[in-house]
C-alpha cells in the first residue's frame, strides 16, 4: 500500500531538519560571537560608569538579556509544545525537548547575576517579591520539564506529558512581564540590544544542535 | 569609558568582585552548554556507529 503524502512528510521531516539545522549552526555560532564580542566591548569601554551604581550597574548587559532569552525560549517551547499536540509531529515534540536545557542555564544566568547585582544595590541577595518568585518558577518549570521527558520511558507519552506541563506554564509567564521594571530610558539599550541579539543566536544555534542529537536519539531508540 | 590601566579595569572601582562574578559566571555557563552538547552527540554517534558495525 502506498503511503500518504502526510506520512512521507512525517517521516522525512527529521531528516531534512537534521541536514538544514547541520548547515545553519556554524552561521549561527560565528553571528553569536561577533555580536557578544561587540557586546562586551560597549559593555566595559563604551558604557560610562553609572552616577548612582557606579561599575557594577554594567551587569545590565547580561542580566537583561539573559532574562529575556529566559521567557523567550519559554514562549518558543510552548509553542512547540502546543503545535505537536495539535498536529501530532514528532518534530515538534523534538524542538521543545531541544530548547529546555537552553532555557534554564539563561533562567539560572538571570537569577545568579539579578542576586549578585541586588547585594551593592539594594542591599540583598534575594528578595521574596513577585520578580524574583516567578523568574524561580520558571526555573522549576524548564528543570521539572526535563525531568519529566527524562522520567517517562515510552517517548509518545513523555512528549505529552512534557508539552501539557510546558503549556500549563506558561501561566506563569504574564506574572513575570507585569513584575520586570520598565527598563526604557534607563539602561543603555544599545548595549543590552547587542548583547541580547548574540544571545538569541546562541540559543538557536545551541537548540538547533541539541534537536540534531535528539534526532539521532530517536533513530537509536 | 576608559580605563588608566589593566588593575583599574580589573578593580572596577572596588565594585571587581560583583562584576566579574556576573560575567565569568555567564562565559562559564555559555561555555559549558556547548561542551556537554559535544559529549552527548559524541555518544549518541558511537553508539550509532557501532550499532551499524554489528549490523
Amino acid at each position: 500500500m502506498p503511503k500518504s503524502i502526510a506520512d512521507c512528510l512525517r517521516h522525512a521531516a527529521p531528516q531534512a531538519l537534521y541536514s538544514l539545522a547541520g548547515c545553519l549552526v556554524p552561521w549561527l555560532a560565528v553571528a553569536a560571537a561577533l555580536a557578544g564580542a561587540a557586546g562586551l566591548y560597549v559593555a566595559f569601554f563604551v558604557a560610562p560608569t553609572d552616577a548612582q551604581q557606579g561599575e557594577v550597574y554594567r551587569i545590565v548587559f547580561v542580566h537583561v538579556p539573559a532574562a529575556w532569552m529566559s521567557m523567550f525560549i519559554y514562549v518558543v517551547m510552548a509553542f512547540w509544545a502546543a503545535v505537536g499536540l495539535s498536529l501530532n509531529t514528532r518534530l515538534a515534540f523534538m524542538m521543545a525537548h531541544a530548547l529546555a536545557p537552553t532555557g534554564a542555564m539563561f533562567t539560572f544566568l538571570a537569577l545568579w547575576t539579578g542576586a549578585i547585582w541586588g547585594k551593592p544595590t539594594w542591599g540583598a541577595w534575594w528578595v521574596w517579591d513577585a520578580r524574583f518568585a516567578s523568574e524561580l518558577i520558571l526555573l522549576f518549570l524548564y528543570l521539572g520539564y526535563m525531568a519529566l521527558n527524562a522520567a517517562i520511558d515510552d517517548p509518545r507519552r513523555a512528549d505529552r506529558a512534557c508539552a501539557l506541563l510546558a503549556l500549563a506554564g506558561t501561566l506563569n509567564l504574564p506574572l513575570i512581564c507585569y513584575s520586570v521594571p520598565n527598563i526604557a530610558g534607563r539602561t543603555p539599550l544599545q548595549g543590552v540590544l547587542i548583547m541580547g541579539a548574540a544571545f538569541w543566536m546562541y540559543s538557536i544555534a545551541l537548540a538547533l544542535s541539541r534537536v540534531r542529537c535528539v534526532i539521532l536519539e530517536a533513530e537509536a531508540a | 569609558m576608559s580605563w588608566a590601566s589593566w588593575s583599574e579595569f580589573v578593580a572596577m572601582n572596588g565594585q571587581g568582585a560583583y562584576v566579574w562574578g556576573a560575567f565569568v559566571v555567564c562565559a562559564v555557563a555559555l561555555a559549558l552548554e556547548p561542551w556537554l552538547l559535544a559529549l552527548r552527540r559524541r555518544n549518541i554517534v558511537d553508539y550509532l556507529r557501532r550499532g551499524a558495525r554489528q549490523g
